[in-house]
Order: structure tokens, then sequence, then C-alpha cells
């Protein structure tokens, strides 16, 4: 298709349109980049003033800990590989060896399989062989680029992260599962019905929508705190206190996550035909029924989309986790504000940006994947409305 | 859909909902009203040390909470009224500002100089996220095809990334001699430190929220040009609109719901601004109501957490939403009532 001609655009607006957009990208990318860099690096190069000691890297060289152009040019193109091996061949594989119903776990179990074999082989079996490649190979042996993973084994091994990072896995599922499940039948129920009542329930999630969180936790804390002496007359002597307890942040984050997806859900639901739901009911289907065997099968890529978002706010919380949760079952983002408290050396300051690149590292692969289902998600909202 | 389905069907969001948001707004506002303290009784010790020929012995009166049979200080709630606003508000010393003329005076309170700063920062970016979203909106749109995929992409990262995260990789690129500010100061000459004074960390705030947000204004923009129609387009090209008329006459209009939306979603966001005061650490300088009600619940030295005073808060910052929400609900209705003859 030909643009008219007096909608083409002289070369001046194209050229200041790109800029503007390549200044734009860069600008997006460059300071989750940047930490991504800075978390490889020794402390001294981490903050040096120079752009480009930051990237070479010559205090983490000078420590023996780097990449040889060899190293680089194999690891480049071991990472192209997996990745394409893991968009062309893995779909397929998952295909195959799952059970026809169970497409979610398998892809789940697919998923978590490649990510174990391929931390083996890139960190465990690639440095085993390219040891001794690069002492026999000279000059393209020798090491050019600063890089060292020491401050992710002190974040992840000796700080045990990983204790903050299941925690954060079993909120944020608790999270996805608990809200997904209520919000779909929620957003059914009132995108199928007209009346008033529905009506008000929603401007009266909008309402809640609004709310500042700490309002909330205002709320909660005193009762969280106290629970098992107010809940004893209920429960008897195993009344659980509820402060720390994940459960019942998953709860509370649930809550706070509802208005938000009962309002996405019902605008998803909406643009379901009712003429579906309706010829199963004059087929004799009860609600429950229409819903269990109509809709559901055609209501997936609406879900995705909302759980994405709610594994989103699950994920990134810190104001509700950081209250209600104890030290021990602390989720990962309020456990990074305890590296500032610490912080004193930039080993420390370091290690903190390892994790936090930790903590970002899955949301970037979460873009990679589910790109386009965001992308519908954030403008399903606004046609709504 | 009769009602007992309807009901079976929103029943448990509901109930969550009442449970978890309406309930905890009752209980703070009572919260509000109420002080728990532990109940304290004056005491006669009397302390001795070893002296030659006689011990010691002085007695002196102490203030010790009372215990229960299990060991736990005893508390008791009572009513104070106002008290917790009175504390939060401090209007004494707010009216001693004013009769003074003096700015500064009030900015030492805590909740006015939250409030004053919620409310430039909510303010402030709302042009800032619609200019610079549409601006990346009509830009990817006059790109090739091949490469929105991959701007998309890029674009959705700041969107996406943990907030508390966002905030700190900018705060990174700052602190001490972060490469950006070294970078400044080989430009300017002069010795600059981005968190020592509150105007800086206020402005590496907004650019940090509007790098935050303009994204998913962008998305949303982006598919509002999707659908612009393009024979008004061309019959204003026709009537000799330059690109500008159009951009301001034909675009707008049609991006203006659009725009209407963000703007909602960006007030509500804003006005709870929080992160930020945690990822660029500007307790110290900068603070926002729902800081302020943070610091408040979060236990100080001696494990006491305020939590009326913490609710005072709370209730003063629900007060702004109202009047935030006072106008898009007022719209709806009429909306709805338009619907319904």
């Amino acid at each position: 298709m030909s643009t008219p001609k007096a909608m083409q655009q002289s070369f001046a607006l194209r050229l200041s349109s790109g800029t503007f957009l390549a200044f734009w990208c860069l600008l997006a990318a460059f300071p989750i980049f940047w930490i991504a860099i800075m978390s490889f690096k020794s402390p001294v190069d981490a903050f040096a003033a120079s752009p480009w000691a930051v990237i070479t890297g010559p205090a983490t060289r000078a420590n023996g800990d780097g990449l040889s152009i060899l190293d680089i040019i194999i690891g480049l193109a071991v990472l192209y590989f997996s990745i394409r091996w893991a968009f062309t061949k893995l779909p397929g594989l998952v295909k195959t060896f799952c059970p026809p119903g169970l497409i979610v776990l398998g892809w789940v179990f697919g998923a978590v399989l490649y990510a174990v074999a391929f931390i083996l082989v890139f960190f465990g079996l690639l440095p085993l062989l390219l040891g001794p490649i690069n002492s026999i190979s000279g000059p393209l042996g020798t090491p050019v680029l600063g890089l060292t993973t020491e401050h992710y084994v002190a974040v992840w091994g000796e700080n045990e992260f990983y204790r903050n990072f299941l925690n954060s896995m079993l909120v944020t599922a608790g999270v996805v599962t608990v809200s997904l499940t209520v919000g779909t039948l929620a957003g059914y129920g009132l995108a199928r019905s007209g009346s008033d009542l529905a009506f008000w329930l929603l401007i009266l999630a909008l309402v809640f929508r609004a709310l500042p969180h700490s309002v909330l936790v205002a709320g909660y804390l005193p009762v969280f705190i106290n629970s098992s002496e107010i809940l004893r007359p209920i429960f008897g002597e195993g009344a659980p206190t509820l402060y720390g307890q994940p459960w019942a942040v998953i709860a509370v984050l649930v809550a706070i996550n509802q208005p938000f997806t009962i309002w996405m859900l019902r605008s998803f639901f909406q643009n379901i035909p009712a003429e579906l739901d309706e010829a199963a009911r004059v087929d004799g289907c009860s609600h429950f029924q229409a819903f269990r065997r109509v809709i559901m099968p055609v209501m997936w890529p609406g879900v995705i989309t909302t759980g994405l978002f709610s594994f989103l706010l699950g994920y990134n919380d810190f104001l509700v986790t950081s209250l209600l949760l104890d030290a021990q079952n602390q989720t990962m983002v309020p456990a990074i504000a305890g590296y500032f408290n610490r912080e004193t050396t930039t080993t420390d300051q370091v290690e903190a940006v390892a994790a936090a690149v930790s903590i970002t590292a899955p949301l970037f692969l979460l873009v990679m994947v589910f790109q386009r289902q965001i992308v519908s998600g954030l403008t399903a909202g606004a046609v709504k409305g | 859909m009769k009602f007992k389905t309807f009901a079976a069907f929103v029943g448990p969001s509901v109930f969550m909902m009442l449970l978890f948001i309406a309930a905890p707004l009752v209980s703070v506002f009572i919260q509000s009203f109420q002080v728990t303290q532990p109940i304290l009784q004056q005491v006669e010790v009397e302390t001795c040390t070893p002296g030659f020929l006689t011990q010691t012995c002085t007695t002196e009166m102490k203030t010790v909470p009372v215990l229960d049979e299990n060991g736990k200080t005893i508390t008791e709630t009572r009513w104070v009224g106002l008290q917790s606003y009175k504390n939060v508000l401090q209007m004494d010393k707010v009216w001693e500002g004013v009769s003074n003329g003096s700015w500064n005076d009030i900015m030492q309170i805590d909740f006015w100089r939250a409030l004053r700063f919620t409310l430039s920062f909510t303010l402030l970016t709302l042009p800032l996220v619609i200019g610079v979203g549409l601006a990346i909106a009509l830009a990817v749109n006059n790109a090739t095809r091949a490469i929105r995929g991959p701007i998309i992409f890029i674009s959705l990262l700041p969107f996406i990334i943990t907030p508390v995260i966002g905030s700190l990789s900018i705060y990174w690129l700052f602190v001490g001699d972060g490469i950006l500010t070294a970078m400044m100061e080989r430009w300017t000459g002069t010795n600059i430190s981005m968190f020592a004074q509150a105007w800086t960390i206020e402005l590496l705030m907004y650019f940090y929220r509007v790098w935050h947000v303009a994204p998913f204004a962008f998305v949303i923009f982006y598919a509002g040009l999707q659908t612009v129609n393009m024979d008004t387009l061309e019959s204003a090209v026709i009537d000799g609109a330059s690109r500008w008329e159009r951009l301001r006459h034909v675009i707008v209009p049609h991006l203006m719901p659009l725009i209407i939306f963000i703007a909602l979603i960006h007030l509500m966001d804003c006005y709870r601004v929080f992160e930020e005061i945690v990822g660029f650490r500007s307790q110290a300088h900068v603070i926002s109501l729902q800081w302020l009600t943070y610091d408040f619940m979060t236990p100080d030295d001696a494990g006491n957490r305020a939590i009326s005073r913490a609710s005072a808060s709370a209730m003063l910052t629900m007060i702004g939403i109202v009047f935030l929400l006072i106008l898009p609900l007022r719209r709806t209705w009429r909306d709805h009532k338009g619907s319904a003859h």
C-alpha cells in the first residue's frame, strides 16, 4: 500500500522522528542494561567514573576474572543457538511429550527443565571446556573483558537470596491463582448481568482501585498482630497469628487486585458473544454448566493477560509485603531494602545491584514471551474504560 | 441472569473486597480516634549497691508497664477524639507559620511537606506523561513496520520493571560519582551531588515517573492511532490543513477519551507515590503522603508502631482520593442515567 503523495513526509520530519525514537529507546533501556553490566564487575569498576572503565572492567580483569575474545565468541554462539532452539524446537517437544489435558503444566515443566539445562551448560560446562582452550590459543585466549559472577554467588549463596526468591514465587503464584479463580467468576457474572447492582459493584471497585495501599495496611496491621487473641474464641488454642503468614499476604494482595481483575475480565467476557452461552442454556445447561463447558474453553487469552498483571502486582509489591511479613518469610523486593541498611562497603552495593538484576531478569523474560498479551491487556483496559 | 446466580458468581470476589478493603477502611476510621497504650504504674524501687560498712540504698519512683500473668504488658485503648489528627496536622504551628508569612515553617511539618510533594508530583508529571507518550506513539506510527515490534519490546521494559528496582537503577547512575554525575561534573566543571538537596532528588523522581509511565500511555495511544479515520485525515489534507493542524484538530480529538482515561489512572497512581521514596532513599529531604503513613506503621527503635497516627494520616490521605474521584464518578453516573432512559 503506497501512501498518497500529500500524506508523504518530508525528509526532515522523518529524520527527527527517527532520532527521537532512537533517543527514547536508549533512555528506556539504558538504566536497566547499565545495572546489568555493573552487577558483573568488581566494586572498583562498577562505580568507576568513566563509562568505558565500567564496560571493560580493568580492575576486574586484574583480579583474574575476565573473558577472552574466544570466550565471547563461543559464549555468544551458544547463547544464540540456545535461544533459537527454545523458540523453534521446544514448543514441539512440549507438545509431543505432554498429555493433552495438561499443556500448561507441560509448559511450566519444560521451561524449568530448559532453564536448569541452560544454567548447567552455560555456567558449568562452558567454563570447564574453555579453560584449557584459552590456555593453548595464545593472544585470542587472553582476557580482554573483565567479568565476574562473584556477586551473584554471594547474593544467592551466602545471603540465601533463594529463600526470598521462593517466598516471592509462593506469594506470586498464590496471588495469580486465587485472584484469577475468584475474578473470572465475578467478571463473567458482571459481564452477563445488566442490572443496576452490577453497575454499582463496578463503581465500588473503581473507588477501591484508587485507595492507597498504606490506608488498607493501617487497617490490617493491628488486627494481624493480635489475631491469635482475636480469633481464639472461634478457633480455640490453635488460632493463628496472621502477621508474617504468606497466605495472609496472598489474601490481602488478591483483594487489592480484585478491582482491576474484575474490570479487565469483564471487558474480555463482554467481547465473547452472549449467543454462545445462550445456545448452551437453550440446550439445557445451567449458568454454571454453560460457563464451564462453553465459556471456559474460549476465555484463556483474556485470563492469561489478566494473570500477567496479577503476577506483576504480586511480584512487584513492596509496601504490603514489607509491613505484613517478618524477616524469615520476606519476599525479594523488600529484602533488597535490607541491603541499603547494611550497605556500608562498595561490595555490599554491588551485591545489591546483583540482587536487583536477579529480580529484574524474570520480568525481562516475561516481556519477551508475553509481549503481545501485555499490549492487548493494556489496550483492552483503555477501550472499555 | 437471576439474582441468585449473579450472587453466586460475584459472591467470592465481593466477599474478599468487603473483608479486605471495606472492613479495614472502617477499622482505620475507628482507630484514628483511639490510642492504644500500655498501662503504666508508678512503683517505688529500692536499689542497693554494696558499699563499705553498709550498703548504699536509694529509693526512687519508677514508671513501669503493668504486666499480666503471662508477663505481657497490658494495653488499654482510649478514645481521644481528634487528638491523633491534631498530632499529624499540627495546626497551631501552621497558623504560626501563616501569621509569620513563612512558608518554610509550614514545610517543617511532615504532613504538609508530604502533601506539597504529592500534589506537585501528581500535577507536574501528568502533562509530561501524556506528552511523551503521545510523541512516542506518533514516532512509532511513523517508523517502518519491521522495527515496531522491537521498539515496543524495549519501551515495555521501564513499565514492567519493579518500581523500587526501577528507581534504584536510576539512583545508582547518579549516586556519589556515578557515571552520569561524573559526566555532568565534567561538562559544568563544578562538584555536583544529586542526593544532597531536595530539588535535585525531586527532579530525578519526576524523571523516573515519566520514564516508568510513558510506555503505558504510549501503548494506549498507539492502539488509538490505528483507528484514526483515514478519510477525515485525507479530507483535512485536501482542505489544506498542515501537519500540525491535522494533529491538533483530527488526531487529538480522536484520542481524547484515551487521554482522559490515562489522566485518571495516572492521577490515582501518582497520588499514592511511594516506591520512589524508598528507591531514592529521600526520606530526609522529600516524603509523600503514603510514605508518611508507612513510616508511622514501621516499628521505631523501641519497637512501637504509631498505629493511631498512621490511621489519622491514612484518613487524611483518603480525603484527597474523594476530591480526585468526584468528577469522574459524577460523569459516569450521568452517563449511566443517560443510558438507562
